[in-house]
């Protein structure tokens, strides 16, 4: 098992580190310990750091938007001396970092508004069919075979193929996008492979913003939704280049490691469960809960907040300017709330979880991203109904801001 | 029965709308509204209630 760059976590109380091995294979353990020893944990690796671990701290401190601001939302913060200030960019086009997921109101409020009709659920079922036919070209490509690694080869292949329709971007991208992504998220502790990531995003986006800003002034029709983003600033003036640019950001990067996390997580789980993967293929009806269940039990994503001032927090002392990870996915283990959280039950009929988070920054693509499980998972096992993880020590999980399997032996059973 | 969307509360996590399309509807901005303003019809109320009990934002209110 790996330990952290910053070595051993001597006690998880005060020394806590999200991306210590036994952290990234088992948290479950880790967080049910916390909450009976002490539900906000405490670290000062990677700056001063406060862990809570039930569903009524994370969710209060989610709502209390004013205290907890999301203009710092990284997990593994930026090293301080790094700024936007390099070669041809300008350090004010990323002035509103990526708005609304780091925006507290008043601009989180009219730039969310502006991409939620996109994820609404009607505007959703129009991107099913093409999911299907991703999902199904990728299951032919390896439907003859024994095995395949279903983190690589099937779950990543998927969100990032349907937001790059979305976006209008080309789908031979897709590889880069992904290695993009996964440094800015994944490899947070490689602080130059992460900076490069992010400046080639912005590079890259920048140059798609402008190609598209000259289409439109000739009078092209463009309806993928970085073009409405651009054709909307003619109706509002408030949306200037900036804001243009740190959504597309967030667009870009918000639905692909998420995603592909949450389908590998679901197809690990069928994998090690053959009961619940026969219950799934034998009663289809049960898809809702089964993915509301994964997204509870796998929930992927954990965010943080900074403190705006000093205050005690459940008999804690946050100071001004220190961080807060908002702990989602133990939230959703807390016993308090849910029957037996340790158990993964597809059918389970009350499970208030809050895998998209709590509050005004609800996922925005939270429609989306369920369709995706949804298609991801049911052509999957409508094609290749048997499949095993054959070995849980070849899985390789990655966590920190994002927690899924990165690699996934699965073996067919023909 | 009768049900209510807290629209102060509601966050649109549509979690009520995929238990219960025929008591929910949500608008574009994914926030859910009620589709009965009077009792809903009594075959219904065992999905108001799977609604209400997993709503993350505690939304929806039921009268009896
Ligand atoms: C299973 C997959 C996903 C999970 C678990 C997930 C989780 C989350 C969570 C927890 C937040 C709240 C952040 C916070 O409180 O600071 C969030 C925000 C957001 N997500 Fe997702 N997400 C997923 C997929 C997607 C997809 C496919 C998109 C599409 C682009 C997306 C777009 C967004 C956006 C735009 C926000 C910001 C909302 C705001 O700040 O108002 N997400 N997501
Ligand atoms: S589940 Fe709750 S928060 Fe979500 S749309 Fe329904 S009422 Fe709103």
């Amino acid at each position: 098992m790996t330990t952290s760059k910053l070595g051993p976590v001597n006690n998880w109380e005060d020394d806590f580190d999200i991306l210590d091995g036994a952290y990234l294979n088992n948290p479950f353990e880790i967080w049910d310990h916390l909450r009976n020893s002490c539900p906000i944990a405490h670290s000062d690796r990677r700056g001063s750091n406060w862990l809570p671990t039930t569903y009524e701290d994370i969710t209060k401190i989610a709502h209390d938007v004013a205290t907890f601001s999301s203009t710092q939302v990284l997990v593994i913060p930026f090293i301080e001396s790094q700024s936007f200030s390099y070669e041809n960019i300008n350090p004010e086009v990323l002035g509103y970092g990526a708005p609304p997921i780091t925006a507290d109101p008043p601009l989180h409020t009219w730039t969310r508004r502006l991409i939620l009709p996109w994820f609404s659920h009607k505007k959703v079922s129009e991107y099913e069919p093409l999911t299907q036919a991703i999902c199904k070209k990728l299951i032919d490509e390896f439907s003859k075979r024994t095995t395949i690694d279903g983190a690589t080869e099937y779950a990543q292949q998927i969100p990032v193929r349907v937001i790059s329709h979305i976006l209008g971007v080309p789908e031979d991208m897709t590889d880069i996008f992904t290695t993009w992504v996964r440094d800015f998220l994944e490899f947070a502790d490689n602080s130059e492979n992460r900076f490069n990531s992010i400046k080639e995003i912005v590079l890259y986006l920048i140059g798609v913003i402008e190609e598209r800003k000259i289409l439109i002034s000739k009078g092209q029709h463009l309806d993928d939704m970085i073009s409405f983003l651009i054709q909307e600033q003619n109706n509002n003036p408030e949306i200037d280049d900036a804001i243009v640019l740190g959504m597309s950001i967030l667009l870009l990067i918000a639905g692909i490691d998420t995603t592909w996390s949450a389908i590998g997580s679901a197809l690990w789980h069928l994998g090690k469960n053959p009961n619940d993967l026969l219950m799934l293929k034998q009663q289809p009806e049960i898809m809702d809960t089964a993915i509301e269940e994964i997204l509870r039990a796998y929930s992927p994503v954990t965010m943080a907040r900074v403190v705006t001032k000093d205050t005690e927090f459940n008999g804690c002392p946050m100071k001004q300017g220190e961080k807060v990870l908002m702990n989602f996915p133990a939230a959703n283990r807390d016993p308090k709330v849910f029957e037996n959280p340790e158990t993964v039950n597809l059918k389970r009929k009350i499970n208030r979880h809050v895998a998209f988070g709590s509050g005004i920054h609800r996922c925005g693509g939270a429609n989306l991203a369920r369709m995706e499980l949804r298609i991801a998972i049911s052509t999957f096992i409508d094609n290749l109904p048997d499949f095993i993880v054959d070995n849980d020590d070849d899985v390789i999980w990655a966590g920190g801001q994002v927690r899924g399997p990165r690699k996934l032996p699965l073996t067919f059973i023909k | 029965m009768k049900i209510r969307v807290d629209e102060s509360k509601c966050q649109g996590h549509s979690r009520c709308y995929i238990i219960a399309p025929e008591l929910f509807e949500v608008d574009d901005y994914g926030y859910s509204h009620s589709r009965f303003e009077t009792d809903i019809p009594a075959d219904l109320e065992e999905k108001a209630r799977l609604a209400c009990e997993n709503c993350p934002e505690f939304a929806i209110e039921i009268a009896d």
